[in-house]
């Protein structure tokens, strides 16, 4: 049956877990995300699912890791702060190809910030705050839905690749309330396990592994050392690292196909293209439709997955675009990733807010006109 | 016992009417005076005495983060401790959740190390700041937004983690419970702290109007009750030696100190026995009838 609810950001994230399959929950409270771990608290016991509350972030991001390779599908939700502290266990999840969904609502930073207020800080720890090479998957959602949506998505990535995902949402989508629709069926991505235990291999050479699960009679061997095919470590060995570490690269950029996801608006033959995400995308979507009211050759490119960064759809667009605005609220993170990509075809231009209050439509609009020479 | 009138956490502050947190530091700086740094984690008291662009504080202070205010106040010490200043308090305070959860590894490493410090840990018994979740602290049987009471729960289903031992157990020159409501008590105790040379820990309860769901004219009355039920048990522990510092001859019923409280409602006498039980057992530990 199709459900029609009213409800917060971070509850409709809570709910998107549930439904995709989560059943283990660990967190640290922090403000802006409490109501994910409030509302995980109240509901999972009724799925037979299992909430605790950690001593910290670093606690967190290493039960869930565990959770995982229990054999449940687990989550954390957190905002700046914490997420700083569980950069060494990201890594380790990358590393040991652990399939974990880690909520951040952001708020404004650096360091404790603005607990209460908004902010898109932590897009470049998304992609680097772990020591070491690594290809991170991560979504962001600018509206109630898209957090519940995007939530379901995560889960389906993480097991469909082995790999952790991240939720960037931002205090706005984590405590707006909006009218969200759970449609009756959902694809959900069950874990792949190994067929058989004869010489089955948990980190084989190629592709993405089938991950079994501890107390099934395989024998497992996690670790973040730099591990064979078996998992067992071989860090004194360059070619088993550099296989490694190049293969969980490339299951993720070989695959950018089936995982980056981008909304368009008016694109096509556009002179100016602002491109958002989370939150500002609202603000964005509304200045283009007010430009194009007036008569100008605007588009939206809307990144639900800032990374991995959609490199050649922003190329395409460049091609067409004299100009590209990227509004986001930092002083300028996602911003860099376009001009690189961009440059040479585009003049880019960074509207950065930062401060605790969302880009309005008039801002983006004054910047549309203004680099369109009207 | 006259206290000083010198108000070194001034008022004004955000803390809610009846705040025990305000109470408790008020208490230990006036036992402290002017020639005192302070170090907060985040929590009530961090976010409550300084809403920019005010501060209520007197005394060079400094938060860093929620999980190292015994890092950032073993840095201070040494600091000024190099430099030849050794007549300045350094304080730390750190709620329950930033002290026996988050804070536990770096308060950990601070008293092992053996800084000349004093660490104050005002336990309201639950994350109040970011909206009342339980932590290692909450009290079985109290009821939060992440130990919530229901159809199939009673609440939180630990016991409290017993901070004060674990502090004793690195054997530090100091260690003491204490109360708001017995102020000379404490104050006798941030003294000797202050007057020790090497780590001290003061474990100070400190009731909360809103976490604990009670009237604010009555957080004295609360505190008073946990001692008086003997749900909290004041000693000091010095170079080794345990000190009961109450006297306490006739324990009232622990259904008194739950009754008065939102959070204990909707416990079931098995759980109120269960309390009482542990209670008794606690008291039994140190010799409290």
């Amino acid at each position: 049956m199709v459900k029609e609810l009213f409800i917060q950001g971070n509850e409709a994230c809570a709910e998107g877990a549930l439904k995709a399959g989560c059943r283990f929950f660990a967190g640290y409270p922090i403000t802006p995300s409490t109501e994910v771990a409030e509302t995980l608290a109240i509901k999972l016991p009724a799925y037979k699912g299992s909430f605790v509350q950690m001593e910290d972030e670093i606690g967190a991001a290493g039960a869930i890791i565990g959770g995982s390779w229990g054999g449940s599908k687990s989550m954390t939700a957190t905002s700046g702060p914490g997420f700083s502290l569980m950069q060494e266990n990201i890594g380790y999840a990358f590393m040991s190809e652990t399939p974990i969904v880690i909520v951040d609502v952001q708020r404004g930073s650096p360091s404790t910030g603005q607990p209460t207020m908004v902010g898109q800080g932590d897009m470049m720890q998304a992609r680097w705050g772990s020591h070491g090479d690594y290809e991170p998957i991560a979504l962001s959602p600018s509206s109630v839905q898209e957090f519940f949506d995007f939530t379901v998505e995560a889960f389906n990535l993480a097991e469909k690749f082995r790999t952790p995902v991240f939720v960037m949402a931002d205090e706005i989508v984590g405590h707006m309330r909006e009218k969200i629709i759970i449609p009756d069926k959902i694809d959900i991505v069950p874990r792949k396990m190994p067929e058989s235990q004869k010489d089955f291999l948990p980190f084989k050479n190629n592709g993405i592994n089938p991950m079994p699960s501890f107390g099934e009679g395989f024998d497992i061997h996690v670790t973040g050392l730099t591990h064979d095919e078996r998992g067992y470590p071989d860090a004194n060995n360059p070619k088993t690292h550099d296989t490694l570490v190049r293969r969980l690269s490339s299951k993720i950029l070989d695959n950018k196909k089936d995982i980056v996801s981008t909304q368009k608006d008016f694109c096509e033959e556009a002179d100016i293209v602002v491109v958002s995400y989370g939150a500002p995308f609202r603000s964005a979507l509304n200045a283009v439709n007010i430009a194009r009211d007036d008569g100008l050759k605007v588009g939206s490119f809307k990144l639900n997955t800032p990374w991995p960064f959609p490199e050649a759809e922003i190329r395409e667009i460049s091609k067409n675009a004299s100009h590209i605005i990227v509004v986001e609220m930092n002083l300028g993170q996602i911003y860099w990733e376009v001009e690189r990509v961009a440059c040479s075809n585009s003049k880019t231009h960074l509207i950065g807010k930062i401060g605790g209050e969302i880009p309005k439509p008039n801002e983006i609009l004054a910047e549309i006109k203004k680099v369109g020479g009207n | 016992m006259k206290l000083p009138e010198e108000e070194l956490l001034s008022s004004g502050h955000r803390g809610c009417a009846g705040c025990g947190a305000s109470i408790g530091v008020r208490l230990a700086l006036k036992a402290l005076g002017r020639n005192t740094v302070a170090i907060s984690a985040t929590g009530c008291l961090e976010v409550m005495t300084t809403p920019y662009p005010e501060t209520s504080w007197e005394i060079p202070w400094i938060h860093v983060a929620f999980e190292n205010a015994g890092a950032v106040a073993s840095g201070v010490e040494s600091a000024l401790r190099i430099q030849g200043k050794d007549d300045v308090n350094v304080v730390a305070f750190g709620g329950d959740g930033g002290t026996v959860d988050i804070g536990l590894q770096s308060l950990s490493g601070a008293m092992e190390r053996g800084h000349n410090l004093i660490y104050i840990c005002y336990d309201n018994e639950a994350y109040m700041n970011t909206g009342i979740q339980r932590s290692g602290a909450t009290p079985f049987g109290a009821s939060t937004t992440t130990s919530p009471q229901g159809k199939n729960s009673f609440g939180e289903d630990q016991h409290k983690k017993d901070m004060p031992m674990i502090m004793a157990a690195h054997g530090i020159p100091y260690v003491a419970t204490a109360s708001i409501s017995y102020p000379q008590d404490f104050m006798k105790k941030v003294k000797k702290a202050a007057e020790i040379d090497g780590p001290a820990y003061i474990h100070l309860n400190q009731p909360c109007t809103t976490g604990w769901g009670y009237d604010s004219s009555k957080t004295i009355e609360l505190g008073k009750l946990a001692v008086e039920t003997g749900a909290w048990i004041l000693y000091e522990i010095e170079n080794g030696e345990f000190n009961l510092t109450h006297n306490l001859r006739k324990r009232k019923p622990v259904t008194d100190y739950l009754g008065a409280q939102k959070r204990f409602k909707h416990l079931q006498d098995k759980e109120k026995e269960e309390i009482q039980k542990y209670i008794d057992a606690q008291c039994a530990k140190v010799g409290i009838e």
